[in-house]
């Protein structure tokens, strides 16, 4: 699309001002290579600074690793040990696969509902979950972690009814937004034939879903993945996600182990980046049209 | 139809209603009757009417927290949204290699706060350090240092929306205006800005929520220090409720008036964006 508004300018006023001109072409690409490498320098840094020994790394950090400095993966099984980032990860990704499957699952129907049902009541509830939407976590955190407390689900099972519950605003959201757009006919048919609506929902509304589907589960992904304080709050440091792990290095107003810190960091953004290379068209998609709730 | 659908209330609707309930209504509507009490825990509250609002706005962390809070949104909006802005322009020129660039910019939008948080730490103090201070050792290293990372953490996925918005502006409207003498400057002005005014608005309010709501960065980052002078709103709420004994009550006073602002912030949202569909 963006190739054929530059050309298509070219052919008629010719090429001063449509920044294809080769001289300028190299210049922008120059210029946006040099803040390509801004952007990836911090990351670089990091990486370099896990395989030096810890007291090298505070005082010099642009410092590549020489002879004296190198301290090979020493940091990592440091960090390994005194954080359990191992065992994190597991919980982070277990956390993190099951809660966003039942999101999909739970307000995919929940919003198919509330669309095709229509009554005061759906709607007083639709709003309900678009309200809670706005609602800052601060707002509820002390109070949802006793409730969590109470009911026995301050644990990583438990955690995903606070995840469904938590994040659903967003996710009934987009998927009613959706759901208003497809036409009836298809569900009637489906019915006529005598699918009841569970069938009709499973066969033939839930594939139209996929779009839609893959923007939410990679919001909630991202979301659930990162998220730092609803964990600690919830189920405290028994099971530490990966970002609990991280901070938990930190513990008390003691240093930190910054050798350990580094490559802790190292491990957190890997499997990110792995995640991101290998789904990139689906995120930035996902991403840009997930941005229109605000 | 809908009938049949209508009796199917406890499949569809009733699991992810009760989480729903169990995890934000119910703690919502606790939390907004615990801001009038005294307690330690849930069950030992006592009714104080409005002392705890009373103690918030008189208590100066909070005061200080609100407004280095003000500063850093207003900050961190204009210069992210530039930022995204310009970056957007130039990758939807043509430019060889676009794509790996849009890839690269993008890119820090998936780390998390706490990540992001030491990461910066180690950057910014490695080049404080050639000054001889650290991140701590004034407060406006820390705010400086909060505003780097969130436009690191935010330029790519502002810039990915902008793009968005920029690739729908039709190529005609471009042409004629170019055929009609229009000025890059003047087509930007006249052409390009007014039709990305809806991506404009999203952007402008994601910034500006996000940018008020910053809790991981800023606690992996600074942690307030020195002295809890960098301490935004959100980690002086969580500061009064987990760090103060006998002012659980205040601080869930805080979250409600936290909550009060960004709510007046997503509607005022709501009817810009509502205003300007009916208009178009």
């Amino acid at each position: 699309m963006k190739e054929k508004k530059t050309t298509g300018a070219t052919n008629r006023i010719g090429v001063a001002e449509t920044g294809i001109h080769p001289l300028w072409q190299s210049v922008w690409i120059v210029i946006l290579a040099l803040l390509s490498a801004l952007f990836l320098f911090p990351v670089i840094v990091v990486v370099y600074n896990s395989f030096k020994g810890r007291l090298y790394i505070s005082d010099a950090p642009f410092r590549l690793p020489d002879v004296t400095t190198f301290a090979g993966l020493e940091n990592y099984w440091s960090g390994i040990e005194k954080t359990g980032i191992v065992s994190a990860f597991g919980w982070s990704s277990f956390i993190t696969v099951c809660s966003v499957a039942v999101i999909l699952l739970g307000t995919s129907m929940t919003a198919w509902y509330l669309v095709r049902v229509k009554n005061v009541w759906t709607e007083a509830l639709y709003y309900l979950f678009v309200f809670s939407m706005i609602v800052p976590f601060q707002m509820v955190m002390f109070t949802m972690s006793k409730v969590a407390n109470v009911l026995y689900l301050d644990n990583p099972l438990g955690i995903i009814v606070i995840y469904l519950g938590f994040g659903s605003g967003l996710s009934v959201f987009m998927f009613a937004g959706f759901i208003k757009s497809i036409p009836l006919a298809m569900e009637e048919a489906a019915m006529i034939d005598g699918a009841g609506p569970i069938q009709t929902f499973f066969r033939v509304i839930f594939p139209i879903l996929k779009p839609t589907a893959v923007t939410v589960a990679i919001l909630n992904a991202m979301w659930i993945w990162n998220d730092y304080l609803l964990p600690y709050l919830v189920i405290g440091s028994n099971y530490r996600t990966l970002p609990i792990a991280i901070q938990y290095l930190k513990g008390g107003y003691g240093s930190i182990d910054m050798g350990a810190m580094m490559a802790m960091l190292v491990l957190a953004i890997i499997p990110i980046v792995i995640f991101y290379l290998s789904c990139q068209k689906y995120i930035i998609r996902g991403v840009a049209a997930g941005a229109v709730k605000g | 139809m809908p009938g049949t659908i209508k009796k199917y209330f406890p499949v569809f609707v009733l699991p992810t209603l009760l989480a729903f309930f169990l995890a934000f209504f119910l703690p919502f509507l606790m939390g907004i009757w615990l801001s009038f009490c005294n307690f330690t825990t849930v069950v030992d509250a006592e009714w104080v009417g409005i002392r705890n609002y009373v103690r918030a706005f008189s208590n100066e962390d909070f005061l200080r927290a609100l407004w280095f809070t003000i500063r850093f949104t207003v900050v961190s909006v204009v210069s992210i949204n530039l930022a995204a802005f310009l970056l957007a322009l130039l990758l939807t020129r043509g430019i060889k290699g676009t794509n790996l660039f849009r890839t690269v910019f993008f890119m820090p939008n998936l780390i998390g706060g706490i990540v992001l948080g030491y990461i910066w730490m180690l950057i910014l103090n490695g080049i404080l350090a050639k000054f001889g201070v650290s991140l701590t050792y004034d407060p406006r290293y820390g705010f400086w240092g909060l505003v780097i990372l969130m436009n690191w953490q935010m330029i790519g996925y502002m810039m990915i929306i902008y793009i968005a918005g920029i690739q729908n502006v039709p190529t005609e409207l471009q042409e004629a205006a170019k055929m009609d003498g229009a000025t890059g400057m003047q087509r930007l002005r006249y052409v390009t800005v007014p039709m990305v005014m809806p991506s404009i608005t999203i952007c402008l309010f994601l910034t500006l929520t996000n940018s008020f709501k910053l809790f991981d960065q800023n606690l992996a980052l600074t942690n307030g220090a020195p002295s809890g002078q960098t301490t935004m709103l959100a980690l002086d709420i969580y500061n009064t409720f987990y760090g103060r004994i006998g002012w659980e009550g205040v601080g869930q006073a805080k979250a409600v008036i936290f909550f009060i602002i960004v709510a007046i912030i997503s509607f005022t949202q709501l009817v810009l964006t509502r205003r300007r569909e009916v208009e178009s």
